[in-house]
């Protein structure tokens, strides 16, 4: 895809979540609308996929560590053709696929399940270790929030994955500085995320703005070309972003669009898209 | 019982992974900085390569576990109960047990016969932790010959298996030519009609010497050996009610939510029957011999034979 697909798939992303989240009148907009070019650079450029066939044991996998963000990541399997896209509309109902965090057994596309925070990573690394056991060249790719990164098991497995020279492993931090209760420097600031992550092993890869499709794609690139070190990419991102009244608002972590709010919020996607 | 020398079931657990990692090349162990208690150390020395220690990480360990099946490995975690079903409880139900992922947990050093260690690392809630969890089976084996056999047959089931071992070496039970194990179905080791003792894990081999002691004064005990706590064997659990009228159960776990109340969840809905549960009474261990702790708990034939007694 051209940058300016990926941008306009972002777009299409974005307009998944305030659907989604809208039509369950619960979920979390905000740290997924934050993450929506990395969700889709990851499924529409990056990863090594399928969506005709899910279980290919070659496949690259994607575990979302912060699985509260699944509007997200559903809305770019959906748009990748995992599912219909209109199934978005069921996210959190009773017998849906979708369920409200991520789950192997309910969703196509899913790799593992995850929404207690800081398991996720474990789970990537083992995969990523499991990929270096028997000289397989998928790549594991983990997104994580920032304040996720207050959960001790992340630096269990970020001293694991460094220890074991994880190349095959990009952790994602979608830096966007709040968390339920608040700025996360006010909570339990985990700064500084770069010098930990390198502390700990890891080739760091910084983005300044990681709403931008261009400074996406470098950083992926980067994180390839990294050979004996896993990546860590720490992207600044917007929590909200695209939704003008959700933009670095905390009350927007979980709460869902009323009406005119999801009025509001779609016109402003629509317009975006005809950028 | 049989002539053969005692052995602790954490060995049997370090040697059927040798047995079965020579078979089968998916197999891989886990480790948290114990490889040398929990007696894997035999399969890290036959086969570096598929053995990987994770430091003292143990919930990181379940997620690495779960991350390696997902990706058509089958792994085998070891620790001991207490930091397997205790510290990474939430890592085995949420990253392991709810995906359904193939991952094994080797638990060692489980109950108070760990002796000098103490109440720390004494777990006593291990089988009522692990056996809420759905789609999870939790055996026990009472010896050597079962353990291994549960060890062969976790790998053969696909699904995630917790598996409790002990430290202190028991008595070997199961030595004869018919033996065979199968999840989920329990073994009549003797026949009675006065009283079932069901009994589970190492207290197997101190229920039968304790049938032996009730039978000189006239007591004619079944015994039955429940290897695996879920599925539970309900079949046998009923007919054996049914046939004595009373049942003890007998386990080195606390009371509450181990093999007592997994009998009496059956018998209460489906054959409602008066009941006594041998185990540790609300209460946390202490540091001594092993010996000695099943003694002071009741927890040695002496100490059933007393409490059958008192109960029937």
């Amino acid at each position: 895809m051209t940058t300016q697909e990926l941008k306009k798939m972002a777009v299409k992303v974005r307009q998944g979540i305030i659907e989604s989240t809208h039509a369950a009148k619960c979920g979390h907009p905000g740290g997924s609308l934050s993450a929506a070019e990395v969700f889709t650079y990851l499924y529409f450029e990056e990863m090594n996929i399928d969506p005709q066939n899910p279980k290919d044991p070659k496949r690259d996998r994607f575990v979302l560590s912060k699985g509260h963000t699944a509007p997200g990541l559903y809305s770019a399997l959906a748009n990748r053709g995992y599912f219909p896209v209109e199934e978005l509309q069921t996210l959190r109902h009773t017998g849906s696929h979708l369920q409200g965090h991520p789950c192997v057994t309910h969703t196509p596309g899913i790799d593992a399940s995850s929404g207690s925070l800081g398991q996720g990573i474990s789970v990537a690394a083992g995969m990523a270790l499991s990929a270096k056991l028997t000289n397989d060249d998928y790549r594991v790719y983990t997104l994580l929030g920032d304040g996720e990164i207050e959960e001790g098991q992340v630096w269990e497995a970020a001293m694991f994955a460094g220890n074991r020279k994880l190349d095959n492993l990009v952790v994602i931090v979608d830096n966007n500085n709040l968390q339920i209760d608040g700025p996360i420097t006010e909570v339990n600031s985990p700064y500084p995320i770069v010098d930990k992550f390198k502390a700990f092993n890891f080739h760091v890869i910084e983005v300044a703005d990681g709403n931008d499709m261009d400074q996406i794609a470098a950083a992926f690139k980067e994180a390839r070309e990294t050979k004996g070190a896993p990546s860590a990419i720490v992207m600044k991102t917007v929590k909200g972003k695209g939704v003008s009244f959700m933009e670095n608002s905390v009350g927007w972590h979980g709460k869902a669009p009323n009406d005119e709010e999801y009025e509001q919020a779609m016109k402003e996607l629509s317009e975006a898209e005809n950028l | 019982m049989s002539d053969m020398k005692p052995v602790a079931t954490r060995d049997s657990y370090g040697n059927a992974l040798v047995e079965l990692g020579k078979k089968y090349d998916d197999l891989f162990v886990l480790d948290a900085d114990l490889a040398a208690a929990t007696k894997t150390g035999v399969f890290k020395k036959e086969f570096p390569d598929r053995h990987i220690d994770c430091g003292i990480q143990e919930s990181n360990m379940v997620g690495v576990a779960a991350g390696m099946a997902a990706t058509g490995k089958v792994p085998f975690c070891s620790t001991f109960a207490m930091f397997a079903a205790g510290r990474a409880y939430e890592q085995v139900r949420n990253s392991v047990c709810y995906p359904h992922f193939n991952v094994k947990i080797g638990a060692t050093h489980a109950g108070i016969s760990v002796g000098e260690d103490g109440a720390s690392h004494q777990c006593l809630e291990d089988i009522a932790l692990m056996r809420e969890l759905p789609g999870m089976v939790v055996i026990n084996p009472a010896d050597d010959i079962e353990a291994k056999a549960a060890v062969e047959a976790a790998y053969h089931h696909d699904g995630p298996v917790y598996m409790r071992f002990g430290r202190l070496a028991v008595p070997i039970i199961n030595d004869n030519p018919d033996y065979k194990f199968e999840i989920g179905k329990g073994v009549v080791l003797r026949e009675g009609s006065d009283v079932s003792l069901i009994a589970t894990g190492l207290e197997v081999g101190e229920t039968l010497a304790a049938a032996d002691e009730l039978a000189k004064e006239g007591i004619n005990a079944e015994v039955i050996n429940i290897h695996t706590i879920k599925p539970l064997d309900e079949e046998l659990v009923i007919a054996t009610a049914k046939k004595t009228g009373k049942v003890v159960t007998i386990e080195e776990h606390w009371v509450n939510g181990g093999l007592g109340s997994a009998v009496a969840e059956v018998l209460s809905e489906k054959c409602p029957t008066l009941m006594k549960r041998i185990g540790v009474y609300d209460t946390f261990g202490e540091s001594g011999p092993a010996k000695e702790l099943l003694h002071k708990y009741e927890l040695d034939a002496e100490g059933i034979v007393k409490q059958v007694k008192a109960f029937l």
